[in-house]
C-alpha cells in the first residue's frame, strides 16, 4: 500500500477531511457517524477518549495498592496458617530455591503492572506535550502494553489453581485471600485504559520530529 | 479474496486509513500470501493467506471440541500422605467462590471458558459462509465485532502458564501428575493461537462487505 500524497510529511484521512474507521479501515467524508462496513462508530480523533484513559489508569493504580497490601493467599498446613502477600509470595519462592518462577511471579505481578502504569502515563502526556520519544517507538511501546496487559493475570489463575489443588484437609489447605480481587480488577482496569486509547493521537503529534 | 465489484468507483473506494496511524493508503487488493503493512507505522493491515476462512473454521472447531474435554476431563492430580485430589477445570474456577473473593469466580469462568467458547463461536458463525462462498449470516457483522472485542479478554493461554507456575509451587509439598484435560488445554491453546495467525481482520471485513446481499 502507498500514500497517494507519497511526498515524506504523510497525508492522513484527517488531513484531508476524511474520517478513517480505526476497525476497517474504510474512509468516510467527514460528518458520517458510523461505518457502513463493521458497523463501528467513527471519530476523527478520540479526544475524550484521553479522559478516559486517565479514569480507567487512576482506578487500575488505586486497585493496585490494596493487591499489595492485603494477602494474596493463605496457606494452613498442620494448623499453621501463613498469609502472603504477592511479595511475600515471590521471597518464599526464592528461599525454596525457584529462582525461575520467583522471576516470573515477580515480573507478571509487580515489574509489569509498574512499567505499565508509567507507560500509559507516558503516552497520554505525550499526546499534549512535547517528548523525547520519537512517534515510531511510542507506538511500539504502546502495543507492547497492549499485548502484554492480560499476561499480568498468571498470578490470579496461580492462586485458584493452588487452591482448588491443595485441599488435603489435614496436610495443607491453601484459600485464596481478598487481594487477588483487587489484583484481578487493576489487571482488568489497565487494560481497558490502554484500550480505550487513540493510537493514532500518537502520530498526530508531528511538530516535533519530521520523519 | 476481496472482487470490489463497485460498478463506478468513486475517489473515497479507492482509499483507506491505516486502522493504527491513520495514514491515507491507496487500497489496492493484497494477493494472497502477500503482506500489506503501513509505510508510515508498519503495522500490518492485511495478511491474507491461501484458504485462511477454511482453516480458521477448522481450528475453531478443533478448539471448541478441545475445550468441551477441557472442562469435563480431570486437570490436575495430587498426591500427598495417601491421599488423592482431582481437580477438574470446574474446580479451578470455583475456587473463589466462598467468601469475598466470590465475584472473581464469574470473572475466572468468563476468562478461562465462556469467552474463549463465544469467541469460537462466533467465529464459526461469521466465517463458515465466507468459507463456502456464501453471502454472510444474518447480523454477521454484530457477531464479528463480538469476536473481535473478546480478543483480550479471551485468556487461555494466560491460564496455561499459570497451570505451570502453580505446578512449580506445589511440586515440593505433594505429587501432582497431569491429567488428560491438561493435555486438551494445551493443545487448545496451539490451535487458538494458530488461528489468531491466519485472521487479518481487515481481510475479513472486506470480504463480508463484498458478499453482502444487497
Amino acid at each position: 500500500m502507498e500514500n497517494p500524497g507519497s511526498a515524506s510529511p504523510i497525508l492522513t484521512a484527517h488531513d484531508a477531511g476524511l474520517i478513517g474507521c480505526t476497525h476497517c479501515g474504510k474512509v468516510y467524508m467527514s460528518g458520517v457517524a458510523q461505518c457502513t462496513r463493521c458497523g463501528a462508530s467513527l471519530r476523527a480523533r478520540d479526544a475524550e477518549g484521553l479522559q478516559k484513559v486517565w479514569a480507567w489508569l487512576i482506578a487500575g493504580i488505586v486497585m493496585y495498592i490494596p493487591a499489595n497490601l492485603y494477602p494474596m493467599l493463605s496457606t494452613a498446613s498442620l494448623g499453621k496458617t501463613t498469609e502472603n502477600t504477592i511479595l511475600g509470595g515471590v521471597i518464599e519462592l526464592m528461599h525454596h530455591g525457584s529462582y525461575g518462577v520467583a522471576g516470573i511471579v515477580f515480573f507478571a505481578s509487580i515489574v509489569i503492572p509498574i512499567a505499565k502504569f508509567i507507560a500509559i502515563i507516558y503516552l497520554g502526556l505525550s499526546v499534549t506535550r512535547k517528548v523525547q520519544m520519537p512517534m515510531h517507538r511510542r507506538h511500539t511501546l504502546f502495543e507492547i502494553v497492549e499485548f502484554i496487559g492480560r499476561w499480568s493475570m498468571i498470578d490470579v489463575f496461580v492462586v485458584a489453581i493452588l487452591s482448588s489443588l491443595v485441599r488435603l484437609d489435614f496436610a495443607a489447605t491453601i484459600t485464596p485471600g481478598i487481594a487477588s480481587v483487587s489484583f484481578a480488577l487493576s489487571v482488568a482496569f489497565t487494560m481497558m485504559a490502554a484500550l480505550s486509547f487513540d493510537e493514532r493521537l500518537i502520530w498526530d503529534a508531528r511538530n516535533d520530529d519530521a520523519e | 479474496m476481496t472482487a470490489p465489484a463497485f460498478p463506478h468507483i468513486t475517489d473515497l473506494d479507492g482509499m483507506m486509513a491505516c486502522p493504527a496511524c491513520d495514514a491515507l493508503l491507496v487500497d489496492r487488493p493484497v494477493a494472497v500470501g502477500d503482506t500489506a503493512s503501513c509505510p508510515r507505522c508498519h503495522t500490518v493491515i492485511e495478511a491474507p493467506r491461501p484458504l485462511a476462512m477454511t482453516r480458521i473454521i477448522m481450528l475453531a472447531l478443533a478448539a471448541l471440541i478441545l475445550m468441551i474435554a477441557a472442562v469435563f476431563f480431570p486437570f490436575l492430580e495430587l498426591g500427598a500422605a495417601g491421599m488423592v485430589r482431582r481437580s477438574s477445570l470446574l474446580d479451578t474456577v470455583m475456587a473463589y467462590a466462598t467468601g469475598l473473593t466470590a465475584p472473581l469466580t464469574l470473572a475466572m469462568a468468563a476468562l478461562i471458558v465462556v469467552l474463549p467458547v463465544t469467541r469460537f463461536l462466533t467465529l464459526l458463525y461469521v466465517l463458515g459462509p465466507m468459507a463456502f462462498g456464501w453471502h454472510p449470516a444474518r447480523h454477521a457483522i454484530h457477531a464479528f465485532r463480538v469476536a473481535e472485542a473478546l480478543r483480550p479478554w479471551a485468556m487461555a493461554e494466560v491460564f496455561i502458564v499459570g497451570v505451570a507456575v502453580a505446578l512449580v509451587k506445589v511440586a515440593g509439598l505433594a505429587h501432582v501428575s497431569l491429567g488428560p484435560a491438561f493435555w486438551a488445554f494445551v493443545a487448545l491453546v496451539i490451535v487458538t493461537v494458530l488461528k489468531d495467525n491466519f485472521m487479518s481482520r481487515v481481510t475479513v471485513w472486506k470480504t463480508l462487505e463484498a458478499r453482502r446481499r444487497s
